[in-house]
């Protein structure tokens, strides 16, 4: 976690293809998903309630958020590596970055969690 | 080296080729879905509450609250759609000049078409 902070831990290629499969991955469940919503234009409060108890997709939907924060990761790293030339700034604002998406992913199962 | 050679970094006069101004809107939209991550999280946790879907649906129903998430829609449509062409020219379609090119103009067609549709299916 220290050297992905400093940035000297990141390794091209595994960047890469987290960067295409987690893409492929959340391409599909927001489409998915968003062919859901139009299908049930009247949706109610039990039917969506429903949807989110299942087991099935409370695991695509955590993994849906695992591969959103890697995939920001990668993202935001490479936006600061290229325009953030001051190393402390940089190492600051990545940690920064890597907090809020680990608190962000930590909510987001503790909402499936609940429901 | 000849140190008198003319420089030319004007942001504002460099002609920028299509898919470079594709490849910025890609990173510009993806950098805002970013700070949208907890906005995404926070709505999907408040709809998963009856009184927040109540409240939810009641507030999509309004104009400002409908224009508000339509604009949120934009970011979401162009990096959809610049996301699957970066990931077609990954496994070479499409990776000529020409083809580049093309697909460039394609990818600002569909996503604006997947904005206007967006916009009609929330009004």
């Amino acid at each position: 976690m220290v050297k992905s902070v400093l940035g000297v831990n990141h390794q091209g290629l595994r960047d890469w293809v987290i960067q295409r499969l987690s893409a492929i991955f959340m391409a599909v469940y927001t489409i998915g998903l968003i062919g859901y919503l139009v299908c049930h234009a009247a949706l109610s409060f039990a039917e969506w309630h429903y949807l989110f108890s299942q087991t099935w997709i409370k695991i695509a939907t955590l993994l849906f958020f695992l591969l959103l924060i890697l995939h920001a990761w990668v993202g935001v790293w490479t936006i600061f590596t290229d325009y953030i030339k001051s190393f402390v700034l940089r190492a600051i604002l990545n940690s920064l970055v890597l907090l809020m998406l680990a608190a962000s992913f930590i909510w987001s199962i503790l909402i499936l969690w609940s429901v | 080296m000849n140190q008198s050679r003319p420089k030319n970094l004007n942001l504002f006069t460099i002609h920028f080729p299509i898919p470079a101004i594709i490849s910025i809107l890609h990173r510009m939209t993806g950098f805002a879905l970013f700070l949208l991550i907890p906005v995404m999280i926070w709505a999907l946790g408040y709809s998963l509450t009856e009184a927040g879907f109540d409240d939810l649906t009641r507030s999509l129903n309004t104009f400002y609250m409908k224009f508000i998430f339509w604009l949120l829609l934009i970011p979401f449509c162009f990096h959809l759609v610049a996301g699957i062409r970066h990931l077609l020219s990954d496994v070479h379609v499409g990776d000529t000049l020409l083809a580049g090119k093309i697909s460039s103009y394609l990818t600002f067609i569909i996503s604006f078409l997947l904005i206007v549709l967006a916009g009609i299916w929330l009004w």
